[in-house]
């Protein structure tokens, strides 16, 4: 095989430092999804209506979601992202001759797991067939999948937009799920142009895939984008996939075609090469744009697979694998119909229970679920909608959020923006996940409590929230000693400043007791000016009132 | 020595009386002199003699693995032996060497039986006549045996008989005594055909008792690895050996009960023996025909009850046959690409040109021809036409013995084939699919079904050349199956060939021995 040599080894190692140079984190929250050219929220949708000359997108979606599993779907071959190339690789995976497929029993649990998750129902019987095209990652010429009796099928996942003029509107919307199929995933090939030669990876050839279909009930990219947002908070909540789009382990083509509202669908194009939500909200919304403009010129719109290029920002033709195929399904006969059983009262004598499917055993194994998540942080903490988004959509940051909350007395509401503000900024900002902040929840609740106490202003808490996460390690009370920080409360020092300030500003002063009380705000502002934000706001303001009365 | 039955051989062995080095040995010798049947792709003699060595060891300290140790045996060149080269008789293996043993393969090693080599076949096992290998036919070892001899009179080598197929060089190493026990594998008839023709046992077990991993597929659904014996109660022990679940092939189930041995005075007065009057087919030889009365009739003197039943859906089994197995050969045969392993051509101007050398260089004509027709039935517009109604039309052929096991009848008995074995130079007259056609009639149906059948030598054709009648049963009672079929063996007296051929002399050439 051409594929072992180093150089390989070498070219997706740095394809993989490109891609995350290129993409840093599939961007999180979900303000930030939203695309400037198309909105669909509600309104859109009811102008639509009543303008029935207006064509509007239609979305769909394929999604490749890579099971997060320790061997592969038929192997015992491990699962690794970015292993030395063909070292995960066994002999049924390299399609040996004599060799023959065995179901990993994860997988099967994972499938049904999601199935469970989006509403599904699980076939209790459930078959495999073999897909035939020739390449030349794909060993067996084959792929094993699930065509004819999926493991789950209509199902829905419902998520939630942003929406209203302030974005800070929650719309719930629901996306079909057709069906989810358990099937290979392929190996991986590079084309080296140079050399005129193709090396080919089979590390992730037979790797377990779960593919979703959604149904057609996407309008624009935004709603796209949140739906898929919304499963991979799912996927990532129940472990069965880690959701990755830029490690490939989540792989989502869009289906977009454009009509108006009423009328048949439009012919569709598949949009591929999508590495990000971002990217995937902006590449349908440019097609669909794109297909607009093509009818709307007297053209029609093809037919056809379609790539997103990040860089420029557009769709552009694929060259299709091999024109048309036909991939001459037909049953998988080395493997017996798959079953699971609904709970364990149905396990017929002699099958044993270890080894079996149990669908209710998996149901009650059911974590929270991200929607449910956010129900409770609105109810229980009384926070904002939107800033239950943003604790769910970062992984760790609810249990920090809920840490923090436990060490303090802060009131919740006044807890969030520190957490969502501050704390997540700065590790947007470097990149960072939560299980790496600098700043523990302990460290935090014990700055919030010396702010809560009075100890500090809140200007000035800021600035420890900075010295804290240059020098990890400090604690709170600790910088504000050295850095003298501490509220000034000093009266008869505050005393003198406040006489400074009075004394030579004589005009605000005659402002304030000619009736404009707010000029006083001014003379506070001074004060804390000279003390670099360090003096107690209340006995400021007694004792300037005092002074200017 | 070489005569011997698997239960002489070990009690020999066992008692010392017999070295498995020297067996060893002398089967080597034997396979060198008889080199001209093509028996054999691969001799695997410093294994072997390796192999004998350690077995004598544990021979003399009274420490035998079991049944098989020190036994010499052979294993058809599908089934993937590791370091061994493993060919399917195709030049797209020709230098393929598999990393690991076939389950079956590894069973026989872990009784301490002492591979001899890999036999010859026809190329991915498809055909009837071990004809149609890359590595040339292979000859049956009665055109040589001074029963046919006599005969015909002409020189062997321009008019000899084939093996059958495909599994004609297992069958061709226990007739010539090279080999105690061989390894077949039995899709429409594979193992039972040539068995019938070179007359030894030859045992298609129940669809899912034995694994297929490590078996280089034919048809997934039907395969099974079959067992070639020179006498019923061997092929009980080996299937004892090599029966029952393996995690490997998720076809298997697990073993219904340890066989143990056969009983030696099996009673058919309470049995009924069904004979399906569909297999009364055209192209049946009278001679063929006789031995099948003959039998019958002695099942009926001892007290058997002896029913004349109906299979109704037979006729239709050969061609749905074809394009199920057409169907799993385009999509088994896929893999074969030239990228991974096998033969890769030196056209490379692009990687589908270099598929397609590859593809045309490496297989023979037959398979080619399979893949062909098969890719059709499986195209979206043909599938539907063709697949989907083959399989109905199987599940009608597996309901058909179904009722008919069911009405009371116990086990079936019909020809293995329609005639003794054909002259090589007649049977290449045909066309592969023709005589595919017409060899696997019979015994094609059981692979369609699933069911045990076994095919038992019963006596000589007036050329000289053996002939072979088959048991069916329902799944899962081979032990049933056989013990009827060991009641047959002891009744017909099916001569030894070492009657008739010099197992001894150095230089003499077997059809020198009569005159």
């Amino acid at each position: 095989m051409a594929a072992c040599s180093a150089a390989a080894s070498e070219m997706l190692h740095n394809m993989k430092k490109q891609i995350s140079l290129l993409y840093p984190k599939a961007s999180c929250v979900i303000r930030r999804i939203s695309t400037s050219c198309l909105r669909c929220d509600s309104q859109r949708q009811v102008r639509a209506q009543s303008a029935p000359q207006q064509l509007v997108g239609v979305v769909g979606l394929e999604i490749h979601a890579q099971i997060n599993s320790n061997t592969k779907l038929f192997s015992g071959s491990a699962v690794c992202f970015s292993a030395p190339p063909n070292s995960l690789v066994s002999s049924f995976d390299a399609s040996l001759p004599g060799t023959l497929p065995v179901l990993n029993k994860r997988c099967v649990e994972a499938a049904v797991m999601t199935g469970l998750a989006l509403n599904c129902t699980i076939n209790k019987k459930s078959l495999f067939d073999r897909k035939h095209y020739f390449y030349a990652d794909l060993p067996a010429g084959y792929q094993i999948t699930q065509q004819r009796q999926p493991i789950a099928v209509d199902g829905t996942l419902t998520y939630s937009l942003l929406g209203g003029k302030k974005r800070n509107q929650v719309i719930r919307k629901n996306v079909t799920i057709k069906q989810i199929q358990l099937e290979q995933d392929s190996g991986k090939s590079l084309h080296d142009d140079l050399h005129s030669q193709t090396l080919i990876d089979l590390n992730r050839a037979g790797v377990g895939l779960m593919e979703l279909v959604m149904e057609p009930d996407m309008s624009c990219g935004e709603e796209a984008a949140a739906a898929v947002r919304e499963l991979q908070l799912i996927l990532q909540a129940l472990g069965t996939c880690q959701g990755n789009m830029s490690e490939g382990q989540l792989r989502v083509d869009a289906n977009v075609s454009v009509h108006k509202p009423g009328e048949p669908l439009g012919v569709r194009a598949e949009v591929k090469n999508i590495n990000s939500v971002r990217y995937l909200a902006k590449a349908i919304d440019f097609e669909i744009q794109r297909q607009i403009d093509v009818l709307q010129r007297g053209g029609t719109v093809q037919n056809e697979t379609r790539a997103y290029d990040s860089k420029s920002g557009e769709t552009i033709p694929m060259r299709d694998k091999e024109g048309l195929q036909d991939y001459r399904f037909m049953p998988e006969p080395n493997l017996p119909p798959l079953i699971v059983y609904e709970d364990n009262t149905s396990l017929p004598a002699g099958v044993d229970a270890s080894q079996a499917v149990v669908v209710q055993k998996i149901r009650e194994g059911l974590p929270e679920l991200p929607s449910v998540k956010r129900d409770r942080l609105v109810q229980t903490y009384n926070i904002l909608p939107e800033h239950s988004f943003t604790l769910v959509n970062e992984d760790g940051l609810v249990e920090h959020f809920e840490a923090v909350l436990r060490a303090t007395k802060k009131e919740p509401r006044k807890v969030i923006g520190w957490v969502t503000n501050e704390l997540l900024g700065h590790l947007k900002q470097q990149d960072m996940s939560v299980s790496q902040s600098p700043i523990s929840p302990s460290a935090l609740a014990e700055l919030l409590e010396l702010q809560e106490t009075g100890h500090i202003s809140s200007s000035a808490a800021k600035q420890v929230f900075q010295e804290m996460w240059a020098s990890p390690g400090k604690t709170a009370s600790q910088i504000i000693q050295e850095k003298e920080l501490g509220l000034v409360s000093d009266a008869s020092h505050l005393h003198n400043i406040c006489q400074k300030v009075v004394d030579s500003h004589p005009d605000e002063v005659q402002a304030i007791r000619n009736g404009n009380k707010r000029v006083l705000n001014k003379l506070m502002g001074l004060v804390q000016k000279e003390t670099k934000g360090r003096a107690d706001p209340v006995l400021v303001r007694k004792i300037l009132e005092e002074k200017t009365s | 020595m070489l005569r011997l039955t698997i239960r002489e051989l070990a009690r020999a062995l066992r008692e010392g009386k017999i070295s498995p080095t020297e067996l060893c040995r002398r089967c080597l010798n034997r396979i060198k002199k008889t080199k001209h049947l093509n028996a054999y792709i691969t001799v695997t003699e410093e294994l072997a003699l390796k192999q004998a060595q350690e077995a004598e060891t544990r021979l003399l300290q009274g420490k035998p693995k079991g049944p098989l140790d020190g036994v010499p045996f052979a294993v058809k060149d599908n089934f993937c032996t590791e370091n061994i080269r493993t060919t399917c008789a195709s030049r797209m293996l020709k230098d393929y060497t598999p990393p690991y043993n076939a389950t079956v393969v590894q069973k026989l090693f872990d009784q301490g039986a002492v591979l001899m080599g890999k036999a010859n076949m026809d190329e991915f096992a498809m055909g009837a006549g071990s004809t149609d290998g890359a590595f040339g036919p292979v000859r049956n070892p009665w055109s040589y045996a001074a029963p046919y001899r006599e005969q015909t009179g002409v020189a062997a080598d321009s008019d000899w008989v084939i093996t059958g197929g495909s599994s004609g060089g297992s069958a061709a190493a226990v007739a010539s005594l090279t080999s105690y026990l061989a390894l077949g594998s039995d899709t429409g008839g594979s193992t039972r055909n040539p068995g019938a023709l070179c007359g030894v046992v030859a045992l298609k077990p129940t669809y899912g008792l034995l694994s297929r991993h490590g078996l280089i597929p034919l048809v997934n659904s039907m395969d099974v690895p079959g067992i070639m014996t020179r006498s019923v109660s061997d092929a009980a022990t080996v299937l004892g050996i090599l029966q029952g679940l393996d995690i490997r092939d998720s076809t298997t189930g697990p073993a219904p009960s340890l066989l143990t041995e056969l009983p030696e005075d099996f009673d058919v007065r309470n049995i009924c023996v069904g004979i399906p009057k569909e297999y009364h087919a055209p192209g049946l030889s009278e001679e063929t025909l006789a031995q099948w009365s003959r039998v019958a009739d002695m099942f009926e003197r001892a007290g058997a009850r002896v029913e004349q039943v109906s299979l109704p859906h037979t006729q239709h089994s050969i061609v749905c046959y074809h394009v199920l197995c057409h169907a799993e050969v385009a999509s088994n045969m896929a893999r074969f690409d030239g990228l991974e392993y096998g033969h890769r051509s030196a056209v490379d101007s692009s990687t589908e040109a270099l598929y397609a050398s590859t593809r045309h260089e490496g297989f023979n004509d037959v398979v080619r021809g399979r893949i062909l027709s098969g890719n059709y039935f499986l195209l979206k517009q043909n599938y539907q036409h063709y697949f989907v109604k083959a399989q109905k039309v199987r599940r009608l052929i597996a309901n058909d013995f179904k009722r008919m096991f069911a009405s009371g009848v116990d086990i079936l008995l019909t020809p293995t084939t329609l005639t003794d074995a054909a002259r090589h130079s007649d049977f290449m007259q045909e066309d592969n699919r023709t005589r595919s056609a017409q060899e696997d009639v019979f015994t094609q149906p059981v692979n369609m079904a699933g069911l045990p059948a076994v095919s038992v030598p019963t006596a000589l054709s007036r050329r000289g050349l053996p002939i072979g009648l088959q048991l069916i049963s329902p799944a899962l009672q081979e032990k049933k199956l056989l013990s009827v079929a060991q009641w047959i063996e002891q009744r017909v007296g099916f001569p030894s060939i070492s009657d008739y051929v010099d197992t001894k002399g150095v230089t003499k050439r077997e059809q020198t021995s009569a005159g």
